[in-house]
C-alpha cells in the first residue's frame, strides 16, 4: 500500500522527519479560569506507537485536538513533522490534515453513507483519481481491517467493533504520515479489543506511520506501544516503555495499573469536611 | 432585601440580553460564512439536489394536503360571507388572492419550518454530537461547505416551489367547494379570479415572500444544528428552537414584507 499521489498541493510537511510530534511547553484551558494543561512537553518519534494514557479529564483529547490544530495553545510549540501547528494558516492547516489521519472514540462514520463509501471520502474529497482506482484502493484498506465483506453495508448496521475497523481504514486512506486514535479500546469487547490493537500496531509498522494511542486501557498499550506518556493534572507525571512501566514503583503508575481506588489520584473529590457537610456539632 | 433581588432580576436580564445580542452577532458571522462557502459547496450539485429531495420533494405530502384543506376550508368560509353581500361569484378572487398573497408562503413556510427546517437541525446536530464534523474538519473537509451550504440551498430552492404548489392545492381546493359542491358558476370564478390576479402584484411577491421566508427557516435551521450543544438534550433544544424561531420569524417578515409589497392599496 504505497502513498498515493495525491493532486492536491501538499505543503511542506517531511514525512522523513525523526520526530514526528514535538509539544514543548503547552499550556491549554477551555476557559479563563482553568488550566487543563500546564506546561505539557513530550516527543514522538517517527515510526512508532506511543500511547497518551490519563483519567478521564485530563486532557488527553486535547492534546490530539492540539496536534490537529482543532484547538491553538495558549503558549508554547506543537510541531508536526517539523512544522509550527499554530502558526499554519488554514491552508496549511488543511494540507498537514491530509497528512494526519484520526480515529474518533465511537468511530464518528458518516451515517448517511455505506462503509465503502466512507472510505471512499476522503479519497473523492482530495485526490483526482477514477472510480476504478478509488475502488481498489478502498478494497485494499477493508481487507487490511478484514471487513472487505461489509462494504456495502451502513454504519447501523456495524457493531462497535466493526466500526471502529472502518473508521480506522478510513483514517488510513490517504497513507497519512500519523495516525492519531482517541480512545480505540472503549467498549469493546475482549475480541474486538485485541483486533483492534493488533491493527493499531500492523499498519504502523506496514504503512510506516507514526501512531498516538490516547487511551486508558493500560493492559491493551502495554503490548502494543512502543513508549508510554502518563497525564495527570496538566502534566506529564511518568513516561517510558512498556518493560519500564511494568517495573515501575512510581505511586502514580502503580495506582493506574493496578486499578487502585485511592492514591495520588484521590477517591474523593476536594470537599468540606465530613463534619461540615453533615452539621455535626451544630445544634438543631 | 427587596434591593439585592431587584439587582439580581436585573443582572439576570442583562446577561440574558447580552447573550441574545452575542448569538445574534454569531449568527451573523455564520450567514456570511455560509454564503462565502456556497460556491464550493454547489460546486457538489449532488449534494445540493439530494436536500432539495430531503427537503422539498419529501415535504410534498403535508404541503400538498395541507394546501388542498386550507383551499376548501377558505372556500366555504368566504362563501358563507360573500353571499351575506351577494357577492359569491367573487370566491374565485377572495381564494386566489389569499393564497398566492398570504396563506401560500406563510402557512408552507410554517409547515416547512416544522417538517424540513426540524429535520436539518437534528441532522446537522446529531452529526455534531457523533463528532461527523469533527472528523470532516480533520479530514480537511470544511463542514461548512460541505454539510451547512447544500442544505441551506436545498431549503432556500425548495420553499417558493412548495408555496407555489400549496396555493395551486388550495385554489383547486376552493374549486371542488365552490364550483362542484357549492355550485358556484366555474366561468365566474376562473374568469373574475384571472382578470383581478396581477402576476407582477401578487403572484411575484407572494414568491418573493417565500423565497426570503425559505431564506430565514434554512438558515435559521442550519445555524441551530451547527451551534447545537453535542448532547441529546442539546439536540432536542435545537430543534425546538428551530421551529418556533422559525415561525416566529416567517410571520414577522411577513408583516414586514406585507407593508413594503402593499403599500399601494392605500392602506398605509
Amino acid at each position: 500500500m504505497s502513498p498515493p499521489s495525491t493532486t492536491r498541493p501538499v505543503a511542506n510537511f517531511d514525512r522523513r522527519q525523526p520526530v514526528a510530534v514535538e509539544l514543548s511547553g503547552v499550556t491549554f484551558g477551555y476557559d479563563r479560569t482553568r488550566q487543563l494543561l500546564k506546561g505539557m512537553s513530550m516527543t514522538i518519534p517517527r515510526g512508532k506507537v506511543v500511547a497518551i494514557m490519563g483519567g478521564s479529564g485530563c486532557g488527553k483529547t486535547t492534546i490530539l485536538r492540539l496536534i490537529g490544530g482543532q484547538l491553538r495553545p495558549q503558549t508554547g510549540r506543537v510541531v508536526v513533522a517539523g512544522r509550527s501547528v499554530p502558526d499554519l494558516d488554514r491552508e496549511g492547516l488543511y494540507a498537514l490534515r491530509r497528512q494526519v489521519g484520526m480515529l474518533f472514540q465511537f468511530g464518528a462514520l458518516f451515517t448517511d453513507l455505506t462503509v465503502y463509501e466512507n472510505i471512499a471520502f476522503p479519497l473523492r474529497e482530495h485526490t483526482d483519481f477514477s472510480e476504478e482506482m478509488i475502488r481498489d484502493l478502498v478494497m485494499m484498506k477493508l481487507n487490511g481491517v478484514g471487513l472487505r465483506g461489509a462494504a456495502a453495508l451502513k454504519p447501523s448496521e456495524l457493531s462497535g467493533g466493526m466500526a471502529r475497523r472502518v473508521a480506522l481504514a478510513r483514517a488510513i486512506a490517504l497513507d497519512p504520515l500519523l495516525v492519531m486514535y482517541d480512545e480505540p479500546f472503549a467498549g469493546l469487547d475482549p475480541i474486538s479489543l485485541g483486533i483492534v490493537g493488533q491493527l493499531i500496531r500492523k499498519l504502523n509498522d506496514a504503512l510506516g506511520i507514526t501512531s498516538v494511542v490516547v487511551t486508558h486501557d493500560v493492559y491493551e498499550s502495554l503490548k502494543i506501544v512502543d513508549y508510554l506518556y502518563f497525564v495527570s493534572d496538566g502534566r506529564i507525571v511518568a513516561q517510558g516503555t512498556p518493560d519500564e512501566v511494568r517495573s515501575s514503583g512510581d505511586a502514580f503508575v502503580r495506582q493506574f495499573i493496578d486499578g487502585e481506588s485511592d492514591g495520588p489520584v484521590p477517591f474523593h473529590v476536594a470537599a468540606p469536611p465530613l463534619a461540615t457537610a453533615f452539621a455535626i456539632g451544630h445544634a438543631g | 432585601m427587596p434591593a439585592s433581588v431587584l439587582a439580581d432580576g436585573l443582572r439576570r436580564i442583562g446577561a440574558g440580553t447580552r447573550r441574545s445580542i452575542a448569538r445574534l452577532g454569531f449568527a451573523a458571522r455564520f450567514f456570511v460564512a455560509v454564503l462565502t462557502h456556497s460556491p464550493a459547496g454547489l460546486r457538489r450539485i449532488r449534494l445540493t439536489l439530494r436536500e432539495i429531495y430531503f427537503a422539498g420533494v419529501l415535504s410534498l405530502v403535508i404541503i400538498l394536503v395541507s394546501g388542498l384543506f386550507v383551499g376548501m376550508v377558505l372556500a366555504l368560509q368566504g362563501y358563507d360571507v360573500l353571499q351575506r353581500y351577494g357577492a359569491s361569484e367573487s370566491l374565485g378572487i377572495l381564494v386566489a388572492l389569499s393564497l398566492v398573497r398570504e396563506l401560500g408562503p406563510v402557512v408552507a413556510g410554517l409547515l416547512f419550518a416544522s417538517r424540513a427546517g426540524s429535520a436539518i437541525t437534528a441532522e446537522i446536530g446529531l452529526m455534531k454530537a457523533t463528532e461527523q464534523l469533527s472528523a470532516m474538519e480533520m479530514m480537511a473537509v470544511d463542514p461548512l461547505a460541505r454539510v451547512v451550504a447544500p442544505r441551506f440551498w436545498g431549503g432556500v430552492i425548495s420553499m417558493p416551489l412548495l408555496a407555489a404548489l400549496f396555493s395551486t392545492l388550495g385554489i383547486f381546493g376552493a374549486y371542488l367547494v365552490g364550483v362542484r359542491l357549492i355550485g358556484i358558476d366555474a366561468g365566474s370564478f376562473w374568469g373574475n379570479m384571472q382578470s383581478v390576479v396581477d402576476f407582477r402584484a401578487d403572484i411575484v411577491n407572494g414568491i418573493i415572500k417565500s423565497a426570503v421566508f425559505g431564506l430565514i427557516v434554512s438558515l435559521i435551521a442550519v445555524f441551530e444544528g451547527y451551534d447545537a450543544a453535542p448532547t441529546a438534550e442539546g439536540v432536542s433544544s435545537a430543534t425546538t428552537r428551530t421551529v418556533v424561531g422559525s415561525s416566529l420569524a416567517i410571520l414577522a417578515a411577513d408583516f414586514v414584507l406585507t407593508v413594503f409589497m402593499f403599500r399601494g392599496v392605500g392602506v398605509l
